[in-house]
């Protein structure tokens, strides 16, 4: 064993330890610790449990590299205002008042407010399938982390997660869900801005990677380091790092709205907004997720702009010509290490030795991996072996905190609305904590088998989970909350016309249950020339206009269902409401 | 159950004006007006590039956190708090 994987195997193995040791010292007796941590998390340490809950895998490894590469520096931004922005609908439109309803779950929300099991229901399937097809993201995340690292199977690596997972959500339910996603969020952001604060201290001399980014080279030239990426990506024949859009402003602003939505109307977030105290905290909770969100966002652009450059200044040593360009045999250990793993590879098309990178495809012959730019940069930067070890762990913590909170959303729908809420309500407390348990347990399985065997259409569920999210969550809460007059029936119809809009046209772009060859859509994103992932702002606004237009045309809810919306809109009695 | 209509309008009337703010960082100067923006500079940064990538995200915890406050006072004023 090399002494890196040492390294990898410490860090990782301590902290896993450490999660276990807070799992056993934080198990549920009842059914309000296992939903909701017994209501009583410190808005500060809620929002850092929010901040790991949210930041996926995709999150701490893909991201810096899909704003740099994929979408080329400015095009990324989508990602960042998106990904961010949904806070703020968050913290001033929801989170509040659902705390304020104070239950647990919420389609519990939905159903009562619509007084209606069959809008339950409806709000259970669309947290399933969005918070389902999320998690398989998670467990093969975890066997990628797993086998990159420490060079163990795939399989073994969902298995291993599996585990771990299961000793700590199955006995601690949301209770030792939080304490240990506070721990794996200080994890994994401890592991992000080390070598982040390195590289731009290498790159400009200054150590906050979010203020390097907009000062000058530390190589003497006196030149912005934005100035010399968009200097150098023009010349590779790139569009400009800081300028160039990847997509029309009107598609830029549809798909920034969506994501926004998707993200504030994801259960698995909102459902974290149940654990503070009081109204009030819930307010500033979503202030501080955001606090520890923005450290990794506003990192992760300076990271991949930076790394970007890095690696071309590695390709081309001196200057930016075909004869400049550095030789295969010379090239550094790392692009050895992660050549093995297929994440770079190089094919010598003109046959001189020398690794040609450019724009153009036909004189290309270096393809580069988005997650490269986080995986490989403690190399790329000659960090210690220990700072390599705690990436690892930290994309680890990413899975792992996020594939535990959706479990927790798959698990409470399960056994608190399907069975407390709709086949057996008369069933105990301690009845139904123990079917939240089994509901974990079956529900960890599953998710550790889809991550073993992903389904075809797995590529495609960021995509649907954010548009379910937006489409039709989203929407059916906010009205709940803002209008009085929406009913049962509106609401029933609005969800369903706004998911069914949104799986029309994914599946129209990405093919009937993502199979190939069933895609229906001759164009390439038809309307307006929208993509499949920014639909779903459409869909929510089919959902609002078909909810108000048959609410108004039918009867308005009761009075008792119209005093439940006057009392989630005051904070006074929150603490009454929690009472079980 | 007391008449919370004045409450109400007034949490309303704070959300707007927060909303407006979220809007304008984001989709105003982040898109629609990124280019105009990009002519001045902010240190390396052009400034529409900044706020798509940075300066949004600081406006939002900015948003989110005066929010908070000033619904604290509100929530006093009305004697609604908790």
């Amino acid at each position: 064993m090399s002494s890196q994987q040492m390294w990898t195997y410490a860090i990782v193995g301590a902290t896993f330890l450490l999660y276990i040791v807070i799992a056993l010292r934080s198990r549920a007796g009842s059914t309000s610790e296992f939903y909701v941590a017994g209501g009583g998390v410190n808005p500060v340490a809620n929002g850092m449990a929010t901040a790991a809950d949210w930041m996926s895998a995709a999150s701490f490894i893909s991201m810096a590299g899909l704003v740099a590469f994929s979408y080329k520096g400015y095009g990324g931004s989508v990602f960042l205002m998106g990904w961010t922005g949904g806070y703020v609908l968050l913290a001033l439109m929801l989170a509040p008042y659902l705390r304020k309803f104070g239950k647990f779950t919420v389609p519990e929300f939905i159903g009562d407010r619509y007084y209606s099991n069959t809008a339950r229901t409806v709000a259970v399937v669309c947290l399933l399938v969005a918070s389902l097809t999320y998690v398989i993201g998670q467990m093969t995340g975890v066997g990628v982390a797993f086998s990159r690292f420490l060079g163990v199977s795939n399989e073994m690596g969902v298995v291993i997660g599996m585990v771990i997972v299961f000793i700590y959500a199955v006995f601690g339910g949301m209770k030792g869900i939080t304490y240990t996603q506070i721990a794996q969020y200080c994890v994994l952001i401890f592991a992000y801005t080390v070598p982040a604060i390195f590289i731009s201290l290498k790159l400009t001399g200054v150590a906050f990677p979010q203020i390097g980014l907009g000062s000058t080279m530390a190589d003497g030239s006196g030149m912005y380091l934005l100035d010399k990426l968009d200097q150098v990506v023009q010349e590779l024949g790139f569009p400009i790092y800081s300028e160039t859009p990847q997509l029309s402003h009107f598609n830029m602003f549809v798909y920034t709205l969506s994501l926004m939505i998707g993200t504030a109307g994801l259960p698995h977030v909102i459902v974290r907004f149940f654990t503070v105290p009081s109204v009030k905290d819930a307010r500033t909770s979503a202030g501080w997720a955001l606090v520890f969100i923005a450290l990794l966002y506003t990192t992760a652009p300076a990271v991949g702009a930076m790394a970007r450059l890095n690696v071309i200044n590695t390709i081309y040593p001196t200057e930016i010509s075909a004869d400049a360009a550095l030789e295969y045999e010379q090239r550094p250990q790392w692009f050895k290490n992660w050549e093995v793993t297929g994440l770079l590879k190089f094919e010598d098309k003109n046959g001189d030795g020398r690794m040609q990178y450019n724009a153009d495809k036909e004189t290309n012959e270096l393809s580069i991996n988005n997650d490269i730019l986080v995986l490989a940069n403690p190399e790329i930067a000659q960090l210690p072996e220990w700072v390599i070890a705690l990436v690892a762990a930290g994309g680890l913590a990413a899975a792992l905190s996020t594939a535990a909170g959706l479990l927790l959303a798959i698990s409470s729908a399960v056994s608190h609305d399907l069975i407390k809420g709709v086949i057996s309500p008369g069933i105990s407390e301690q009845g139904e904590l123990m079917a939240g348990k089994i509901s974990m347990a079956a529900a960890i399985c599953v998710a550790g088998y889809l991550g073993l065997n992903p389904p075809g259409f797995a590529a495609g569920t960021v995509a649907l989970a954010f548009g379910l999210a937006a489409s039709s969550i989203f929407p059916a809460l906010m009205m709940g909350i803002f209008s009085k007059r929406v009913n049962q029936t509106g609401a029933i119809l609005g969800m369903l016309s706004g998911l069914g809009v949104t799986l029309w046209y994914i599946f129209g772009h990405k093919g009937i249950m993502f199979v190939k060859g069933t895609s229906y859509f001759a164009d390439s994103n038809w309307f307006l020339g929208l993509q499949p992932e920014a639909f779903g702002a459409i869909g929510a606004l089919v959902n609002f206009a078909v909810a108000i237009v048959v609410s108004n045309m039918t009867a308005a809810p009761p009075k008792e269902i119209q005093d439940l919306v006057e009392s989630v809109r005051v904070p006074k009695g929150a603490g009454a409401a929690t009472g079980h | 159950m007391s008449d919370n209509s004045a409450y109400w309008k007034a949490n309303v009337s704070l959300l707007i004006k927060c909303l407006v703010v979220w809007f304008l960082v984001s989709y105003v100067c982040g898109i629609a007006l990124v280019e105009q923006l990009n002519q001045i500079r902010l240190g390396g940064f052009k400034l529409g590039f900044w706020f798509a990538q940075q300066g949004s995200i600081y406006f939002f915890l900015i948003i989110i956190f005066y929010y908070a406050k000033r619904m604290a006072e509100i929530d006093r004023e009305h004697g609604v708090n908790e």
